[in-house]
């Protein structure tokens, strides 16, 4: 019985939170474009972009 | 077919419907505020990640962009620009091979499905724990134990009924209201009574609950409506992401001489419009100068372009071919043509309004059987023990057992299923009842211009014709919108070597194109005018006057045309051509794909009226049509089919949108709804069966919590089964279907262009060779 007074909020804890993550996940618009997530992470990433403008390239870092 | 080859597509095409002009984008941009300016376009061409990253990057590189964000999912793109600048979006994508349009609505987030996603979390929270404390009580926890958890069950299941429950909740009281049954009635009934009396139990010390029972019946039911949703609203951004063919606004012509581009809201009566050759006429008007040849095809029907010049009336929907031309509007946008249509949709009593979806007249039957067995049984009860505890109890578990945890789930999850066929195929469907309501058909009413036919010639005897004189008439065709110039173009196919030059080329409306070369003149189009005598008749190309080849030229039939008839015919649908076109044309397209039955210069109220008079002897009819004037029609039919290159009014009124050029999407949806229908009564019948076991059980007063949730999943889990068996395309398949297989690419919503891509290689070729 005592070890029930531990592991029942236990189990609704983890479940409650693996339920929020969800719904934070929803709302942040994680799953609105499902099948651009799974190619996006094909797209290699630009090598260090230098940014536009300045020929230094030096400027993301200074901020 | 590789979907990704930027560039090859022909940023150039002119065949191609032109896209927004920078004064619509600028019109449909939307302020954020701190300067920023949000645009939103509707872009069909991506399909991968290369695409994403080509237009990205694309985008990114203009001055005043912020950001650019494919959507892959909704084939979208999001751009912010800083306020002042108007970076050209459109043309950089037409440029690097991704035409784009703009999207009718305001592209919000779907609140419909974030509220189902988020009760179906819940639900699932709840059933999952609820689950696990329950099987704790069935494997013997007894006493104090047994109603801790049953307590613990009774507190999580509050926030799933209060969240979840609430949408059965909403709707039951909805049907209630107004004195209709649908099926959320009798499940929102069970899952409040199997809560009550579990909470009764609970208070008492009782042995048994059914709070799984009833949590578990949301969740489950949830995800079919859930996935119901899902389908109906990917189904529905595909049809919104067409190309929109309607114009936005109009180039105003000032008193003062100036131009302003309005809106189309704000265009009234007595103002002059210029109307640019290969932009559609606004609103109804009148030509006040300039002479033009104008297509109908979209607007009555009509397959021949109709020369126009001064004092002509032209009405809205009509595209301008050749040359720009001023008009008078004679109407504002609201009164024009196109209001004239919604007029007569409206006057269509269609039998979407009729129909009763086959879920609600199942429920309206299943329901009083349920709630009059349950009554029964407790009136029995009382009769034979005399113990009210007890005869409640076991009404409550008839009704438990009986809630239509199958049923609800026996329609939406064949439809899903089905939707998710037809998808595949590139057919879009607007609502489950469309499948039923094609499934029960029996005439197929076609229109011909754009649906039997493409709305483009092809040229007949190219092989007749000497392949150098073909390439000069091409060099020409290039220079002209008009549908044989077209063909010609389609017909001479890649070119190679240098492109005859011309000094100076010049389209003159209703008569064709001329040019001088070296000293001659050459001219292509209407014969008695390039040879300069009155009994020549055709199509002809001269130099100096002397004819160097004839062209003939014929309407194109829609591919699969005449296999998609067949099939229907076969079937034992009667099958009729309405069409707004002269008797000869449509004589012929009939004689060509073997319909004995057509009726052709009907005017769009006369199409309604027919469909009309069908349905009142008692018949069933699809219509497939694509013009302004099918719309009536559409909206009058039994159920409605349209092909993506449909005006944008027809579109939206009809049932089924195919995004693919073949007609044979007909057939095939017609097979998968057939299909469907059978299955739902299968699927009918297993709930039936499952009750006609279940029930006795639960009336004899047998049932504890483990029955009723072994009996549910298994009965959903049956049902869920059995329409999954739609998933497999039947191996009798025609084989000529190939192209509609499941394995195919998906489809490009919104591929709206009528050129294939072997059509568009020479196209391009001309262009670059002529920028050259």
């Amino acid at each position: 019985m005592t070890n029930l007074a531990v592991l029942v909020p236990v189990a609704l804890f983890l479940g409650s939170l693996g339920l929020v993550a969800f719904l934070w996940s929803l709302r942040s618009g994680q799953y609105e474009d499902l099948d651009g997530a799974a190619v996006r992470i094909l797209i290699e990433d630009p090598a260090v972009e230098p940014n536009r403008g300045s020929p230094d390239g030096h400027s993301l870092d200074g901020q | 077919m590789s979907c990704c080859a930027p560039g090859a597509e022909g940023a150039l095409d002119i065949a191609r419907p032109a896209g927004p002009t920078p004064e619509e984008v600028r019109l449909a941009s939307r302020r954020l505020g701190d300067g920023l300016m949000q645009t939103d376009l509707s872009v069909p061409g991506v399909h991968c990640g290369a695409c994403i990253q080509a237009v990205e990057s694309a985008l990114a590189r203009l001055d005043g962009v912020i950001e650019a964000r494919v959507n892959l999912s909704t084939h979208r793109v999001t751009v912010k620009w800083r306020e002042g600048t108007f970076p050209p979006i459109v043309e950089t994508l037409a440029r690097i091979g991704y035409p784009a349009h703009l999207l009718d609505e305001d592209s919000g987030k779907d609140e419909t499905l974030s509220e189902l996603i988020r009760a179906v979390a819940i639900a699932g929270f709840g059933a999952g724990n609820i689950m696990l404390l329950s099987v704790s009580v069935w494997s013997g926890a007894e006493d104090a134990t047994r109603d801790l958890f049953h307590w613990i069950s009774a507190l999580i299941a509050i926030p799933v009924l209060a969240f979840a429950g609430r949408i059965y909740f909403r709707s039951a009281w909805n049907a209630l209201r107004h004195g209709r049954m649908n099926m959320d009635v009798p499940i929102a009934l069970g899952v409040s009574l199997a809560y009550g009396l579990s909470l009764y139990e609970t208070i008492h010390s009782g042995p048994h609950a059914y709070f799984d029972a009833s949590v578990m019946l949301l969740f489950f039911l949830l995800i079919g409506r859930t996935l119901d949703h899902v389908m109906r609203e990917r189904a529905r951004t595909a049809v919104t992401g067409l190309a929109r063919l309607a114009p936005r606004g109009a180039m105003v012509l000032r008193q003062d001489g100036g131009r302003d581009f309005l809106p189309l809201s704000e265009i009234g009566p007595g103002m002059r419009l210029l109307v640019a050759a290969g932009e559609r006429v606004p609103v109804d008007g009148v030509v006040k100068s300039g002479t033009s040849d104008i297509d109908c095809s979209m607007a009555t029907g009509e397959s021949t372009p109709q020369l126009v010049s001064a004092g002509a009336t032209v009405r809205a929907g009509m595209l301008n071919l050749t040359q720009p031309i001023t008009i008078e509007a004679v109407a504002a946008a609201k009164d024009s043509f196109l209001a004239e249509m919604v007029r007569l949709m409206e006057a269509a009593e269609g039998g979407r309004a009729r129909y009763r979806r086959l879920a609600d007249r199942a429920s309206a039957l299943y329901a009083p059987v349920v709630h009059l067995t349950a009554l029964l049984t407790f009136a029995g009860w009382i009769v034979v023990t005399g113990d009210w505890h007890r005869a409640i109890t076991i009404a409550i578990a008839v009704l438990i057992i009986t809630c239509p945890c199958a049923l609800g789930l026996a329609v939406p999850i064949v439809q899903v299923v089905a939707a998710r066929r037809l998808f595949e195929s590139g057919i879009m469907v607007k609502d489950g009842s469309a499948m039923e309501r094609l499934a029960e058909i029996d005439h197929a009413v076609f229109d011909k211009t754009g649906t039997l036919t493409t709305g483009r010639a092809t040229l007949e005897n190219a092989e007749e014709i000497e392949p150098e004189a073909l390439r000069f008439a091409a060099a020409l065709a290039a220079h002209s919108r008009h549908p044989v110039s077209r063909a010609i173009l389609a017909a001479a196919g890649p070119q190679e070597g240098p492109v005859p030059h011309f000094d100076s080329v010049e389209e003159i409306p209703g008569h064709g194109i001329e040019a001088k070369a070296d000293g001659s003149t050459w001219r292509l189009g209407r014969a008695s005018w390039a040879l300069g005598r009155n009994d020549a008749a055709g199509t002809v190309l001269s130099q100096d006057g002397r004819m160097v080849a004839a062209f003939r030229v014929r309407d194109t039939l829609r591919p699969g045309a005449a296999d998609a008839i067949h099939t229907l015919k076969a079937k034992g649908i009667a099958v009729e051509i309405l069409s707004g076109d002269g008797c000869g044309p449509v004589a012929e397209i009939a004689d060509r794909i073997g319909v004995d039955f057509y009726r052709a210069a009907l005017l769009p109220g006369d199409k309604a009226g027919h469909l009309a008079a069908l349905a009142a002897s008692g018949k069933k009819a699809l219509m497939v049509g694509d013009g302004l004037n099918d719309a009536p029609a559409l909206a009058a039919a039994h159920v409605s089919m349209a092909p993506a290159t449909a005006a944008d009014i027809g579109r939206n009124a009809a049932d089924f949108v195919f995004l693919r050029e073949s007609l044979e999407a007909v057939p095939v949806a017609l097979d998968i709804s057939r299909s469907s229908g059978r299955l739902i009564r299968q699927n009918f019948a297993l709930a039936i069966c499952y009750n006609a076991i279940a029930v006795p059980i639960a009336i004899f007063g047998y049932v504890t919590p483990l029955v009723a949730a072994v009996a549910m999943s298994g009965s959903s889990l049956l049902v869920i089964a059995n329409a999954l068996r739609l998933g497999n395309p039947a191996p009798s398949k025609k084989a000529g279907a190939g192209q509609f297989s499941a394995r195919s690419k998906e489809p490009s919503p919104g591929n709206s262009d009528t050129l294939g891509p072997s059509r568009k290689a020479p196209l391009t070729q001309l262009q670059q060779g002529r920028a050259a």
